[in-house]
C-alpha cells in the first residue's frame, strides 16, 4: 500500500455516510514502552532505529482485520506526512520526526501504530459512531498479541510506564469526536464544555491538543489514566457522551421550534456560499459544511448525498487538496482550488440522490 | 479570590506545583502570572507544573542522575519527559506527588501484561480488589465486601505460591 492508495478511501475517523448523529467516531489510544530501552526522546537515533527495526515485523504480523503496511518517517515526503496527519494516523510531533520513527497502518485505517513518537509505541483504533468499547476490544486484543513478543515497561504500582508521567497507569486515552451544531447555534456549548472539563475530561478541537473547534467538532477524552480500570474509564466517558448527545438532540428540536428562521438562514447562507464561492479558507469550509450537514439532517435542504459532504471535510484539507491537484499550492491558490472542488462536489452530491 | 502575589486583582490563573514533595496550588492574576513567566496560552505543560521543583534542585546532591539512562533531574524539569523506565525508580520521591496530583491516585488498576510474573499480576489484582472492598464497606454493602475479602485472600495465596515457583 502507498500513501496515494489512502486517498482512494475516505478515512476512518470521519465515518462518512454512516448515520452517525452527533457522534462521528470513537477512538482508543494506548501508550506502551519497551522494558529495556530509553524512551524515544532521550534515546539516540541509533537506538530508535534498532527499536523501529525490531518492532516492525511484530506490528506487521498482528491481526488487525486488514493488510498492514509500514512507513519510515525518514522516507516519507513532507506532503505525505501531512496527509497522514490530516487523516489522524500520525500526530504533528510524529510528522516532524525522521530516522528511527515510523507508522504501521491497516489498509482500512481502523488500526494504526506510531513507533518512537513520545513513547516507543502508540497504538490506535478508530470505530465509526459511538463504539468506544469496540475500539477498546480491538486494541486490547492487538496489545496482548504484541506483548507475546515484546516485554513492556510495567510497574505493579504505576502500571504501564510512559515518557510523560501524565500517561502512566493504563496509558489509555479514550476519545469521542462529536459534531454539535445545535448546541453551538443555541449558544449552549460553552457551559457544557466547562461542565465536562470539571469532571476530569478533556475537551479539544478537531486536530487535538491546543486546537480550536472548527466545523462544530469537538473531541471529549479522559484525562486520568491511573487508578481506574480501562472499562470503568470507558463507561464513564460513554455516559457523559450520551448526555451531550441528548443535549444536542434537544437543542436541534428547540432550534426548529423557537428559532426556525435563524436555522433556515444559517443553512441557506452556508449553501449559498459553498455553491458560489471562488475563495474558501479551510476553516470557513469546515464551518459551512457543518451547517450544510445540519440542513440535510433537519430536512431543510433538498436531499443530498451526505457521504459526499462528509468526505469533503477531509478532501478540503491543505495536503489532500495539493495531492489531488498534483502540485504544491500557495495558501491563496489552495483557497481557490478548495472553492472549486466544493462547488463541483456539492453539485455531484445533489445529483447522486 | 484575589491574586496571591499583588493582593489587588482577581486571580484568574490557577496553577498546581510541587514544592519539596508536596502539592501546592497558587492563584494569580494574569499580569502577575505573565511576570513569573508562565506560558498561559499554550496547553499547560508539565514543565510549568514542575517550576516549583526549582528550590529542591539547588540543594546539594540535586544532580543525581538515573543509573541506567543518566537523565538528570534538571533534564526532566526542562522537558517534562523521563529518560527510561528506570527513571520512575530513580526519581520516585519527586514523581509520586506529581503523579498523585495529575491522576488523583497512586495505584494502577487496569490491564497487566500477561508476561509479568504471577506476583506482579496478583499484586495489581489485589490492589484493584482492595479498592472495590473499600468502596463496598463505605457503601455498607457487607455481603459484597465479604466476597471481595475472600477473593483477596485467594489472590494473596496465589501470589505466595507463584513467588515460590518463580524464585
Amino acid at each position: 500500500m502507498t500513501i496515494d492508495d489512502l486517498l482512494q478511501q475516505s478515512g476512518s475517523w470521519l465515518a462518512p455516510g454512516t448515520d452517525h448523529g452527533p457522534v462521528i467516531s470513537s477512538r482508543i489510544r494506548l501508550a506502551r514502552n519497551l522494558k529495556d530501552a530509553a524512551f524515544p526522546g532521550w534515546a539516540g537515533e541509533e537506538e530508535c532505529e534498532r527499536i523501529w527495526k525490531e518492532l516492525q515485523p511484530v506490528l506487521l504480523s498482528v491481526h488487525a482485520g486488514s493488510m498492514l503496511s509500514a512507513f519510515g518517517m525518514a522516507e516519507l515526503k513532507e506532503l505525505d506526512k501531512q496527509i497522514l496527519f490530516e487523516r489522524h494516523l500520525i500526530s504533528r510531533e510524529q510528522a516532524e520526526k525522521g530516522k528511527g520513527s515510523g507508522l504501521v497502518v491497516a489498509a482500512d485505517e481502523s488500526v494504526s501504530f506510531m513507533v518512537n513518537e513520545e513513547d516507543h509505541l502508540r497504538l490506535q483504533s478508530i470505530r465509526p459512531g459511538l463504539d468506544i468499547v469496540g475500539a477498546w476490544r480491538m486494541l486490547d486484543g492487538i496489545d496482548t498479541e504484541i506483548e507475546k513478543s515484546v516485554s513492556y515497561a510495567f510497574s505493579p504500582r504505576l502500571g504501564y510506564l510512559t515518557a510523560c508521567p501524565s500517561n502512566v497507569g493504563t496509558g489509555m486515552r479514550a476519545s469521542v469526536m462529536l459534531q454539535v451544531p445545535g448546541l453551538v447555534l443555541m449558544g449552549e456549548v460553552n457551559p457544557i464544555i466547562k461542565g465536562v472539563s470539571k469532571i476530569g475530561l478533556a475537551v479539544r478541537g478537531l486536530w487535538g491538543e491546543g486546537t480550536e473547534a472548527v466545523g462544530n467538532m469537538f473531541q471529549i477524552s479522559n484525562q486520568i489514566r491511573l487508578g481506574e480500570r480501562e472499562d470503568q474509564i470507558i463507561a464513564s466517558l460513554e455516559q457523559i457522551v450520551l448526555e451531550v448527545v441528548e443535549h444536542e438532540k434537544n437543542a436541534r428540536v428547540r432550534l426548529m421550534e423557537k428559532r426556525e428562521s435563524l436555522v433556515r438562514d444559517h443553512v441557506g447562507r452556508a449553501y449559498g456560499i459553498l455553491t458560489n464561492a471562488h475563495i474558501l479558507s479551510s476553516k470557513e469550509a469546515l464551518d459551512l459544511l457543518s451547517a450544510l450537514r445540519l440542513g440535510i439532517d433537519l430536512g431543510i435542504l433538498k436531499p443530498m448525498n451526505g457521504r459526499v459532504i462528509d468526505e469533503l471535510v477531509l478532501k478540503t484539507q491543505p495536503a489532500h487538496l495539493q495531492k489531488m491537484e498534483g502540485k504544491a499550492l500557495k495558501p491563496k491558490d489552495r483557497d481557490k482550488a478548495r472553492a472549486s472542488l466544493v462547488r463541483s462536489e456539492i453539485a455531484r452530491a445533489a445529483k447522486s440522490m | 479570590m484575589l491574586c496571591e502575589s499583588c493582593h489587588d486583582k482577581e486571580a484568574t490563573v490557577h496553577l498546581t506545583q510541587v514544592v519539596d514533595g508536596s502539592v501546592e496550588k497558587i492563584h494569580l492574576c494574569e499580569e502577575c502570572a505573565n511576570k513569573s513567566g508562565f506560558d498561559l496560552h499554550g496547553p499547560v505543560s508539565i514543565s510549568d507544573i514542575l517550576v516549583g521543583m526549582g528550590g529542591a534542585l539547588d540543594q546539594p546532591g540535586a544532580e543525581r542522575s538515573c543509573p541506567r539512562c543518566h537523565l538528570r533531574r534538571a533534564d526532566f524539569k526542562k522537558t517534562g519527559r523521563l529518560g527510561c523506565p528506570v527513571c520512575y525508580e530513580t526519581f520516585t520521591a519527586e514523581l509520586m506527588p506529581l503523579v498523585k496530583a495529575m491522576h488523583r491516585s497512586e495505584q494502577h488498576m487496569g490491564k497487566v501484561p500477561s508476561r509479568e510474573d504471577v506476583r506482579v499480576r496478583m499484586s495489581a489484582e489485589i490492589a484493584s480488589l482492595q479498592k472495590e472492598l473499600d468502596d463496598a464497606v463505605a457503601a455498607e454493602n457487607y455481603e459484597e465486601a465479604a466476597k471481595l475479602r475472600d477473593r483477596i485472600q485467594k489472590a494473596r495465596s496465589k501470589a505466595a505460591e507463584g513467588g515460590g515457583k518463580d524464585s
